[in-house]
């Protein structure tokens, strides 16, 4: 078969299967069975109420929490702990409605508002809780209440 | 065979697979044309902007963002990592490379590239003569 003759439906075919196997594969880590085969930062595409993905932490005092979510305003985050429970929720910002669809070329990020509730571990103080985002990266620490610190146990010799 | 009938501004496939891409993250993107240019708009959470590094090279754009993660504490769950970002495509409109412009936000990469003189459509006068 000649190169360049047109329209030719099995390298269509093939390219559909290769952009379908990109879709499944892409947006997770390239590493054989890592941390991360999974759907990232992607509002729409993450499965429903796990956007977005969150790494849990902590030490003897507190628990830190990151939430990846890129492109989001600051002031549309909306962080609160009620009942030991963590809730984030804020709105991915969408490029300009003035770009036609068909000036895209590739359209693979995606918009949209998110919430995501993640039950905490230990009773935390909810007073000196703080958040800050940079670069995509929201990172919450929240202190660990008193009661929920260890304690060490002085043994005595008798 | 492999040669593409069509080829689109953006298809990535005739760049070569490099080594570097098997440990990195590939940033969703966004693609799409202005009348004076390319845009791109890439999401590379977790790069500080001193750590992304743009460039075309032989009608190629490379995008390579490198990421610090900073987990402080005992891991308890872990639901991402963070990794490097690299993704190339291959362009077909010659770039002004001296006018890419380049700019982080919130995370999000957004790249502009204004198409070379020459490869500005140019509109032909039409005289009628009377």
């Amino acid at each position: 078969m000649a190169p360049n003759q047109g329209w030719d439906p099995f390298r269509e075919l093939d390219h559909l299967r290769r952009e379908v196997e990109r879709m499944f594969q892409d947006y997770g880590v390239n590493l054989p069975g890592g941390a991360a085969r999974r759907p990232a930062f992607l509002p729409g595409q993450a499965a429903r109420g796990m956007y977005p993905l969150l790494n849990l932490s902590d030490d003897e005092n507190n628990i830190y929490v990151e939430a990846l979510a890129p492109g989001v305003d600051p002031q549309a985050f909306d962080v609160t702990v009620q009942d030991n429970s963590l809730r984030i929720s804020g709105e991915k910002q969408a490029l300009s409605q003035d770009i036609t669809p068909d000036a895209y070329h590739r359209q693979e990020r995606s918009a949209g508002r998110f919430t995501r509730t993640l039950d905490l571990p230990v009773k935390v103080n909810t007073e000196n809780m703080e958040a800050q985002y940079r670069e995509g990266v929201l990172h919450i620490t929240l202190p660990k209440a008193e009661s929920a610190k260890p304690r060490q146990i002085q043994v005595k010799v008798s | 065979m492999t040669e593409n009938t069509v080829q689109t501004t953006t298809g990535e496939q005739n760049v070569p697979e490099t080594r570097a891409e098997e440990q990195t993250l590939r940033p969703p993107v966004d693609i799409f044309e202005m009348s004076d240019g390319l845009v791109v708009v890439a999401d590379l959470p977790g790069a500080p902007k001193d750590q992304v590094d743009i460039n075309v090279h032989e009608g190629v754009l490379t995008i390579h963002g490198k990421v610090k993660q900073e987990t402080v504490g005992t891991p308890l769950r872990n639901e991402f990592e963070l990794r490097d970002f690299y993704r190339q495509f291959r362009l077909t409109d010659e770039v002004d490379t001296e006018n890419i412009r380049a700019e982080m936000k919130y995370g999000v990469l957004t790249v502009t590239l204004p198409k070379a003189e020459k490869a500005k459509p140019k509109r032909i006068e039409v005289k009628t003569s009377s």
